[in-house]
């Protein structure tokens, strides 16, 4: 293990705040100090105080515990969606990648179609078609997620093939299967695992856009882009309902974009 | 011992990705016996490498013409097909390359490369014995602390070390035929003579035939009975080593054998 001080400072600012958001999320799923969903007639547009510490919103619910429940519904999203996103993503970068030809051709044309739409259309569509809900959403956003990573991995795969230790794997006689994911997928992981943490902030991002526009996580249910969205009308009577999910959402994306730099500069 | 392992009628090798084919092996028949070595010169562009990765079945078929035959103890290799390949070929055949920073996967572990092919020729082996055998591989090669080595990385070998791996992982299936494919132009002379050592060695021992592609005559003569000239994708000379050095017949050979340079001559300087 290397010594904590030899990593770039972003890297470090970028894991304490990663680790605190991670620490607030796992805590979400096991206590909140009010119920999310459970509302007080007598608390209703509460500013912050010790009982509670983000204020209450419209409906007299804890912003705080709302705001625990709702970094967990997002993150959980997220990481579906780039969890569909990379796993198509290298399966269809490593066999256009590796085996290029006619299959490389016609599979990038298509990713290149899927890739022309903006991610938030090609989910508003979707979710047209199927109907709201979070798994809708994730499977919609994870589709759109999948172009970018292909292509990522299908860089790298290009890269790699023609390198000596796979051409005497292949003489080997290893099968190309056992080569694509055994010899060479492990190569790539530098390059994916810092594009998984930016595809990861693009899916908190577009999650939080989706629910501000209705589509997403539907109430009484919370998610940061909801609780923007119910939050914007009274941007000027109770402003801490809007800023503390706000700013939430912008400390998860800070610290996965620092944590990442961190990665590529190492 | 007579009988012929290798055997290249008319091979042809020619590339379509520009509008004008262009032709990278011209017409090249060769032989080679059981535990022979038989060294390819040239010099760069010559044909050398596409004819090993020809006979290894390395070529990448999409832009690219290949004509003649390969046989391979009497199976034709150059039009079979991969799974039919696969088989025997890996057991039968392996290769080193010339550049040892880019041979060796950098992200896996030195014994589990050396028993990749292991794992694939002798699947009823266990973990222990394919252990075994390859820290006999790399002792073999003349790896001081194989088991150190085994648990090492890439990175933390030395060029030299790195191709010694590379000839152990090579090696372990006992192959009938080794391909070197400039294995000593990356590094410095000294190790360049260990490694042409070694491989001599391994030749007598294991009685490997050894096609050694190099553009240093001087290494060749050292370790080559015979040897193949050739130049701009055709076979200039083929011969006794002895015979082509002290006669060579051809104007090209002439100005290879002239190109070695000399220590009498250095001296004075």
């Amino acid at each position: 293990m290397k010594k904590w001080k030899s990593y770039p400072v972003n890297f470090r600012i970028g894991a304490v705040i990663t680790g605190i958001m991670l620490l607030l999320i796992v805590v979400g799923f096991f206590y909140t100090p009010y119920n999310p969903t459970g509302m007080d007639n007598s608390a209703k547009l509460a500013a912050p105080s010790l009982r509670h510490i983000m204020g209450c919103d419209n409906f007299g619910r804890d912003i705080f515990s709302r705001v625990l429940k709702g970094m967990g519904n997002t993150f959980l999203i997220a990481l579906a969606t780039v969890a569909i996103g990379v796993v198509c993503g290298i399966i269809v970068g490593a066999f256009t990648g590796y085996y290029g030809g006619w299959l490389d051709e016609i599979l990038m044309r298509v990713n290149d179609v899927v890739f022309a739409f903006p991610s938030i259309l090609l989910a508003l569509v979707f979710v047209s078609i199927f109907g709201t809900g979070k798994y809708n959403v994730v499977l919609a956003l994870g589709i759109a997620f999948v172009p970018s990573f292909a292509r990522i991995v299908r860089g790298e795969f290009i890269k790699y093939r023609d390198m000596d230790y796979v051409k005497s794997a292949r003489l080997a006689g290893v099968s190309s299967l056992r080569i694509i994911f055994v010899h060479i997928l492990p190569n790539t992981m530098t390059v994916l695992l810092s594009s998984i943490m930016i595809g990861f902030n693009n899916a908190v991002l577009a999650e939080a856009g989706m629910s501000y526009l209705g589509i997403g996580v539907q109430p009484p249910d919370a998610s940061l882009g909801s609780m923007l969205s119910e939050a914007q009308t009274y941007l000027f009577s109770a402003p801490n309902y809007a800023v503390f999910p706000g700013l939430m959402i912008i400390l998860m994306v800070l610290g996965f974009s620092l944590l990442a730099d961190g990665i590529k500069e190492r | 011992m007579e009988d012929l392992l290798l055997e290249i009628k008319d091979l042809n090798i020619e590339f379509h990705d520009h509008d004008v084919p262009e032709r990278v092996v011209n017409g090249l028949n060769m032989k080679l016996k059981r535990g022979e070595i038989l060294g390819i010169v040239g010099e760069s562009g010559s044909g050398k490498s596409m004819t090993a990765m020809a006979i290894a079945g390395l070529l990448r078929r999409h832009d690219m013409k290949i004509g003649g035959e390969i046989n391979f103890e009497g199976t034709e290799i150059l039009h079979a097909s991969r799974t039919e390949i696969r088989g025997f070929q890996g057991d039968d055949i392996g290769i080193i390359f010339q550049e040892p920073m880019t041979s060796l996967n950098p992200v896996k572990r030195i014994g589990w490369q050396v028993e990749e092919s292991l794992r694939i020729h002798r699947p009823e082996m266990s973990k222990a014995q394919r252990y075994a055998l390859a820290i006999d591989s790399l002792k073999s090669v003349e790896l001081e602390e194989p088991e150190k080595t085994y648990k090492k990385y890439p990175h933390e070998l030395s060029g030299g070390m790195r191709q010694r791996v590379m000839i152990a992982s090579a090696m372990i299936c006992e192959p009938k035929l080794l391909i070197a494919d400039e294995p000593t132009t990356a590094l410095d002379v000294t190790i360049q003579l260990q490694i042409v050592k070694l491989l001599q060695r391994l030749n007598r021992e294991k009685n490997t035939s050894i096609l050694f592609i190099s553009h240093d005559l001087s290494l060749v003569k050292q370790l080559c009975a015979k040897i193949l000239v050739m130049h701009d994708g055709r076979v200039v000379e083929a011969g006794d080593t002895l015979e082509i050095f002290t006669h060579p017949k051809e104007a090209y050979t002439k100005e290879l054998i002239g190109a070695i340079p000399k220590v009498e001559k250095m001296k004075q300087l």
